[in-house]
């Protein structure tokens, strides 16, 4: 049976003459033990999706449960099992790690030393600062401190809205190490990320957009059907070297990507025409590589159609 | 009962270590009590005034004594003539001028009556009223003992005696009022603001997602405020039974009972503006000029009800602090029991159950 299971969901807010649809109906599963992504930008109502979820909202339409338990009527059940981090971090700013660890691991009717050797790993590295105020740590260690009080009561799904959000990237590795290990433990790993880079390290992405799924696969499934021809060009005279691309017949698309352009191309396409065409709108030093496309073409893709 | 416990040790550590609110909350009261015990009386002491004394005989020169020796009164001045009363009332040197006119003793003796003028600076009325009310009452003794054993025809004399307060003193009208003012303010603000504080800070957020049940989380604020508000209620006590000589005349159990159940009135008062607003600068302008403004305007304390418009007084009943005001007065300075006070005791008692049964239909078991 899957862990999560959300049917149509959807959620407005406002009132009656301006009403938002942060959620159009959004359906999908995720599987027992299972570390699904979900993946969009910001506003794409990610949050108002993990807030369903966790029973801290309520769908205006569409049915959704959490270890086969209905978000909406067997809301109490749920509280007791689910961990859930907010995008902000939200410990209590004035009491000390270990206070903090503590107070939540009580509140859910367990010990820091029963549940110990889950939190470990992640404990252990900021066990040292346990006797400083939780607002007086940095960015990375706020998210291990949340973490882990996340984690203290063993639940057996586990919400994380946005945890890489405003860390720096080597901290993000280390977070993703601790959420694939967590992973091993058996527990239902739902993350949302605004990082199309994330995407590849979870089991199976959904990826969003305003409030709609694009696709739910896994992320080499999502790979594989963007099903066309993907191109990174850099070449003299970047700025108008966008424009011709998309007026360039076999182009389907263009956009900035890193150092280069990416150009979606029609099958069968000429790279000898393309590489000519250029030329002849004087660009020089042309580069064309043949790519395999990541998460952010397809997103891109994706939001095309 | 464990989670219950750790809940208020929690808000006990986030009391203790934000000092400088704790150190408002704790100060507050005595403050208070030493503002308006000290610097905002409207009572009269040692006023200066001056004398225009056109007699110069027996009889003026007892008045002037009497009037110096009487600790509302400084003779400070003796005039000469009746220009120069608009020069010392002009320098603000004297508030009152007491003008004897000639040949004062001998209208008294022959004719059974003379005539005094106060002459008052009534650019205060307040304070001009006072000190005329005063120097009669000054002279009227003076009259009294002159009088004695003398029989004088068709005298009509009216005795009074302020009851519980003989000597009129503020304190005993503001020390209940303060103690409401203090309750007040520490529960329903200070709870209403940290509830409300978790809901921003998103602390609420991961509670809520716990097992722990709201009321439970509410509860546990309530504690740590009850408790300083009797911390509170003791300092208010102490300082105006040794320093302001405000006796404690009615049981003092009655009285603490009355307080707790005050408490509870404003811990549910803040519970409820909690419930109703998102952010902390909100729940303190609710607090403030909702509930603080009320108690101080329409619980009787600075403003006698009795003589406000009917609409005014209607609305009065409906502050909570009014009613409790009334039951401090009457134990604590009438020295009454629970049979004089059952009926204000009943009205809190609903309007506690009634905003706590509010405050519990509204509070937010989601976000929204």
């Amino acid at each position: 049976m899957p862990a999560v299971i959300a049917e149509n969901i959807v959620k407005r807010y406002g009132k009656k003459k301006d009403t938002v649809e942060a959620l159009k109906g959004i359906s999908f599963e995720a599987a027992e033990g299972e570390l699904f992504g979900i993946i969009g930008p910001d506003g794409a109502g990610k949050t108002s999706l993990f807030r369903i979820l966790t029973t801290l909202l309520l769908p205006d339409a569409g049915k959704a449960t959490v270890d086969g338990l209905d978000v909406v009527k067997d809301y109490k059940e749920i509280r007791n099992r689910v961990g859930y981090m907010p995008g902000r971090f939200s410990l209590y700013q004035d009491l000390t790690v270990a206070e903090n660890m503590e107070f939540f691991a009580t509140i859910f009717n367990t010990s820091i030393e029963e549940n110990y050797n889950l939190v470990k790993d992640i404990y252990s590295q900021i066990e040292p600062f346990k006797d400083r105020r939780a607002g007086k740590l940095s960015g990375g260690m706020k998210q291990k401190l949340a973490l882990s009080c996340a984690l203290i009561h063993r639940p057996s799904v586990l919400f994380l809205d946005e945890p890489t959000t405003g860390v720096d990237a080597v901290s993000r590795k280390e977070f993703w190490e601790m959420l694939r290990k967590l992973k091993q433990q058996g527990i239902t790993i739902l993350v949302s990320t605004p990082y199309m880079d994330e995407a590849s390290l979870c089991d199976r992405v959904a990826l969003v957009q305003s409030g709609q799924l694009l696709s739910v696969d896994t992320p080499a499934g999502v790979r594989g059907a963007f099903g066309k021809p993907l191109l990174a060009i850099r070449a003299t005279k970047m700025l108008p070297l966008l424009d011709n691309l998309k007026k360039a017949e076999p182009v389907i698309d263009a956009y900035p990507f890193g150092e280069f352009y990416h150009a979606v191309m029609q099958p069968g396409y000429d790279e000898a025409a393309l590489r000519n065409y250029l030329g002849q709108k004087g660009h020089e030093d042309i580069e064309i590589h043949s790519i395999e496309p990541d998460i952010e073409d397809c997103f891109m893709d994706l939001m095309k159609n | 009962m464990k989670q219950f416990l750790s809940f208020v040790k929690k808000e006990f550590h986030h009391i203790a270590r934000d000092k400088r609110t704790l150190f408002i909350l704790l100060g507050m009261p005595i403050m208070q009590i030493i503002i308006f015990g000290f610097a905002l009386t409207n009572e009269v002491k040692n006023s200066k005034i001056a004398i225009l004394d056109n007699a110069q005989d027996v009889a003026s020169a007892a008045i002037r004594a009497q009037l110096d020796a009487s600790r509302y009164f400084d003779v400070v001045r003796d005039l000469h003539s009746y220009g120069e009363i608009e020069a010392e009332f002009r320098k603000g040197a004297v508030k009152l001028v007491v003008v004897i006119p000639q040949q004062f003793n001998t209208d008294l003796q022959h004719f059974n009556t003379a005539q005094i003028q106060l002459i008052a600076d009534a650019s205060d009325p307040n304070v001009a009223t006072t000190l005329t009310n005063y120097a009669t009452a000054v002279i009227m003794d003076y009259q009294d003992r002159i009088t004695q054993g003398r029989k004088l025809p068709y005298t009509i004399k009216a005795e009074y005696r302020m009851l519980y307060n003989p000597q009129l003193k503020g304190a005993y009208s503001f020390v209940p009022g303060v103690m409401a003012m203090v309750l007040m303010l520490v529960c329903t603000m200070m709870t209403a603001i940290t509830i409300v504080k978790e809901k921003e800070t998103g602390t609420m957020e991961i509670m809520l997602v716990s097992p722990v049940r709201p009321m439970k989380i509410v509860t546990a604020k309530a504690i740590p405020y009850l408790l300083l508000s009797m911390v509170n209620i003791a300092s208010i006590l102490l300082l105006s039974v040794f320093v302001l000589d405000v006796p404690i005349n009615g049981s003092l159990l009655l009285l603490i009972a009355e307080s707790i159940l005050f408490i509870i009135t404003s811990l549910a008062l803040g519970l409820l503006i909690s419930s109703s607003t998102g952010s902390q600068q909100t729940a303190m302008f609710i607090s403030l000029v909702g509930l603080f403004l009320p108690t101080v305007m329409l619980s009787g304390f600075m403003f006698p009800i009795e003589n406000m418009p009917l609409p005014l007084r209607i609305i009065s009943n409906a502050v909570p602090s009014k009613w409790y005001y009334d039951i401090v007065r009457s134990v604590m300075i009438k020295g009454l029991g629970f049979s004089a006070v059952w009926k204000e005791t009943l009205i809190l008692t609903g309007m506690t159950l009634f905003l706590l049964t509010l405050a519990i239909k509204k509070f937010k078991i989601r976000l929204a």
